[in-house]
């Protein structure tokens, strides 16, 4: 004798509640929250470092680290500004998933804080699966990948709200071509908000810092718009 | 290779189900699987086919329906399955489309076998010995 059980259930719902959890502690301060996701070596890092060294005295950041192994970048982030940061290692996990991220911010005071930063483990695929609670996933690529990565990674990029699209100085040094991971990114996700910057040499960041201020004010003000397949 | 993650919460989510059903035992779990969905049918099978050899799962058939991407215009509200990952209204050429589906990860079944009443007919015939 058999019998069909339906479930309806979805696979990640522990998860997704431990992520609403996250959300609802943001959303009670008005909290701006960010999931930042790449491939290795696009430049996360670099690009907190330079965003705290900017912004880190005016604002508190608060940073979550995810790496499969070592400190290495939580202490870069520490070294760039004075703010909170709590380091993962996700001893050889590809991705950071909600349940390590609420054990990390235990205690952050999100009174005082202004907008918190997840950085995800270098992974374009397995990140794209956990929701972690953030306002919007923020993806970066470099021009020293190849300008199809959107093509190759829908899932990543049709959930991200923006696109930073970064080390813009190398352009010209390889066959990446600015124009066409533009065209590629927006077949997958049309609305996408596409930033291209330098961290090396700082070109294209005045319009990140003014754009990560709207989306504060946004959060702030209650007007904040999701991305409408952000999860 | 995060399908060994993804494996784990299934066989956790259904033996918690199987959990309320003593003496059953799982025949089948039916997943839907969006096409947007970032999982690898592959990795995914062999995931579970990893950690649940020698438990109570290993017996266990994984039914796997991918479930294509279906999107809407926000500007003129037709609806269309999405080819090729591309995420563009085909009658007013709109970038501003919404998925309806293709983002699953669900446990959408579970078939459980039973053993069937021989247990009642054991308990009888062991009283008329006593």
């Amino acid at each position: 004798m058999t019998e069909q059980i339906p479930l309806q259930k979805k696979v990640l719902s522990e998860n997704d509640r431990l992520a609403a959890e996250i959300r609802g502690r943001l959303d009670a301060h008005k909290v701006l929250a960010l999931n930042l996701v790449s491939s290795p070596g696009s430049g996360k890092t670099s690009l907190l470092e330079r965003t705290l060294a900017e912004l880190g005295s005016k604002l508190n950041i608060a940073v979550v680290a995810g790496d499969v192994q070592t400190e290495n970048d939580a202490n870069r982030i520490s070294r760039a500004g004075g703010t909170v940061v709590k380091p993962i290692i996700t001893n050889g996990k590809c991705h950071l998933d909600a349940r390590m991220v609420l054990d990390v911010l235990g205690d952050i005071d999100f009174a005082a804080t202004n907008l918190l930063v997840i950085e995800n483990v270098g992974n374009l695929v397995c990140p794209s699966s956990y929701d972690l609670g953030e306002d919007m996933k923020v993806v970066l690529i470099s021009t020293t990948e190849g300008d199809d990565k959107p093509l190759k990674y829908p899932g990543m990029f049709r959930r991200s709200s923006a696109m930073v699209v970064n080390k813009i100085d190398l352009l010209g040094l390889s066959d990446f071509e600015l124009a066409r991971v533009k065209e590629n990114a927006l077949q997958i996700n049309g609305t996408l908000i596409i930033h291209e910057l330098s961290c090396r040499t700082g070109q294209g960041l005045d319009r990140w810092y003014a754009w990560l201020s709207d989306m504060m004010a946004a959060k702030k003000s209650g007007k904040l718009v999701q991305h409408v397949d952000s999860r | 290779m995060h399908e060994l993650s993804i494996a784990q919460s299934i066989v956790d989510t259904v033996l918690a189900v199987a959990a309320e059903r003593p003496g059953s035992s799982v025949a089948t779990i039916h997943l839907k699987i969006g096409a947007l969905s970032d999982i690898a049918r592959d990795a995914l099978e062999f995931g579970f086919e990893a950690i649940t050899r020698g438990t109570e799962l290993e017996e266990t058939l994984l039914e796997i329906e991918i479930v294509p991407i279906i999107a809407c215009c926000e500007r003129c509200h037709t609806e269309f399955e999405i080819h090729e990952y591309s995420f563009q209204c085909p009658d007013c050429g709109s970038r501003d489309v919404a998925m309806t589906q293709g983002a699953e990860l669900d446990i959408d079944s579970i078939t459980l076998t039973d053993p069937g009443p021989t247990p009642i007919c054991n308990r009888e015939s062991t009283h008329t010995h006593d």
